[in-house]
């Protein structure tokens, strides 16, 4: 019940246009100040329970999103948001780029969008809430 | 003879009765610390979002808050990083327990260091350069504030008569008014040891630092809950230290605590962190203007 009620996140954004990312800061202001829910931006992977990553991966940045991954303690989880995270977007034909989040880490919900909207990444995170709680609920029932 | 010894008897049940009731008040102190801080934490988190322009969490957030950080995983890095929390609990929480018995203030604040020292040596216990950072500043955080509080504690035996709170808390007049410099100076260090901006320099309750999360940064899940709750009980313990001042009438202690905590939620929002030289540098010469001066000023008086 509690992880529900105390998501902390962070952020990583990897190849992108920048839009998204501002997009995910623009939730922590207070239009949208996600703080109601509990939410912070915790930007230090030990802490976080929910990994947001905005943009597309490329061969530099996969082992910095791996190596992230792998400092979050369970139960977690990640959201991709906007396009480029979800499948490369219009980066995907790149050189460099691998495409979307998912090519490196499981990602456990995906945003839409270019960019994706505050409503969104927020409809995105509340999703990846019910998904932490699964795990949650697994990882005690062993 | 008879009456000697019956009067002797009295005497001991009288003295062991009072050893209960502070036992009782120590108990009390430290099991209630965990809710009234939380509810505190809270009410501080929705000020600071006010002052924001934002809404803020439920007040109960920091309950949420801690309660899921013991149902996370813990990494721990190696055998002694978790123990040495614990340590700094068990220490901390000492600390705030011979407090409310109305033991020694000394022995007190000793037990709060030394819960300090152990929260240092855990951070230094991992290789992370973010955390051995946070432990070497909240070295220097401590080496900022001890010499106040060590002042404060030396100004209530010059003002009161003695060092074990239970005498404080009887004395009929307001230490404040004998003590209005350490009181200043005491105001001045509390944004160190309640780790708020602008020397919130080893951690701070606010993302993104330089140090990533500094003394806290490998603290994860139960660990993380721990240090939280180490924290709400230095955060009492402070607060406490507010109340001795006003300690002969107890609603303006209130108001005082409730007024000094004001002040620091504004200072925290209105100041940017500085660097540890101007934290180290003002803080002693604070407590030697204030501090010393005020024991000084006393001095000649009586």
């Amino acid at each position: 019940m509690s992880i529900k009620k105390s998501p902390w996140i962070i952020h990583y954004d990897g190849s992108s246009c920048n839009g998204c990312d501002i997009e995910v800061l623009a939730c922590l202001t207070p239009r949208y100040d996600v703080e109601r829910f509990g939410v912070i931006n915790a930007g230090n992977p030990k802490h976080a329970d929910i990994l947001l990553i905005t943009g597309s991966v490329n061969e530099q940045n996969k082992s910095v999103i791996k190596n992230i991954y792998d400092q979050m303690a369970e139960p977690k989880a990640v959201v991709a948001i906007g396009a480029c995270a979800c499948t490369g977007h219009f980066f995907a034909e790149c050189y460099n780029i691998l495409g979307g989040a998912d090519t490196v880490i499981p990602v456990d919900v995906f945003v839409p969008g270019c960019a994706a909207r505050p409503e969104a990444i927020i409809d995105g995170v509340v999703q990846a809430l019910s998904v932490l709680e699964e795990k949650h609920k697994k990882a005690k029932a062993g | 003879m008879d009456d000697c010894r019956v009067d002797c008897v009295i005497n001991l049940d009288v003295s062991s009765g009072e050893s209960m009731t502070t036992w009782i008040w120590g108990l009390l102190g430290v099991l209630l610390t965990p809710v009234v801080a939380g509810l505190v934490g809270g009410v501080d988190r929705i000020i600071t979002a006010r002052m924001q322009g934002r809404m803020g969490p439920p007040v109960l957030q920091p309950f949420y808050d801690v309660l899921k950080l013991f149902s996370k995983q813990n990494l721990v890095l190696n055998r002694f990083h978790h123990d040495l929390v614990i340590c700094s609990l068990v220490f901390t929480v000492a600390a705030v327990g011979l407090f409310f018995a109305g033991e020694n203030l000394l022995l007190c604040i000793f037990a709060l260091v030394v819960g300090n020292v152990f929260l240092v040596l855990a951070a230094y216990a991992t290789n992370s350069p973010y955390s051995l950072l946070g432990a070497e500043r909240e070295l220097l955080q401590m080496l900022s504030a001890e010499p106040m509080i060590l002042l404060t504690a030396v100004g209530f035996y010059m003002a009161t008569g003695g060092f074990d709170v239970s005498q404080i808390i009887l004395t009929h007049h307001l230490p404040i008014i004998a003590l209005p410099g350490i009181f200043l100076g005491l105001v001045y260090v509390l944004t160190i040891k309640l780790r708020k901006s602008p020397f919130d320099l080893a951690t701070s309750h606010h993302a993104h630092q330089e140090l990533v999360k500094g003394i806290s940064t490998e603290f994860v899940g139960p660990s993380l809950a721990l240090f939280e709750i180490i924290h709400w009980y230095e955060t009492i313990f402070v607060m406490a230290l507010v109340y001795l001042f006003f300690a002969s009438m107890p609603i303006l202690g209130i108001f005082a605590i409730l007024a000094v905590y004001f002040v620091e939620i504004l200072i925290d929002n209105t100041d940017a962190r500085v660097k540890w030289e101007l934290m180290l540098g003002s803080a002693w010469i604070i407590t030697l203007i204030f501090g010393v001066g005020n024991l000084m000023i006393l001095h000649i008086f009586q």
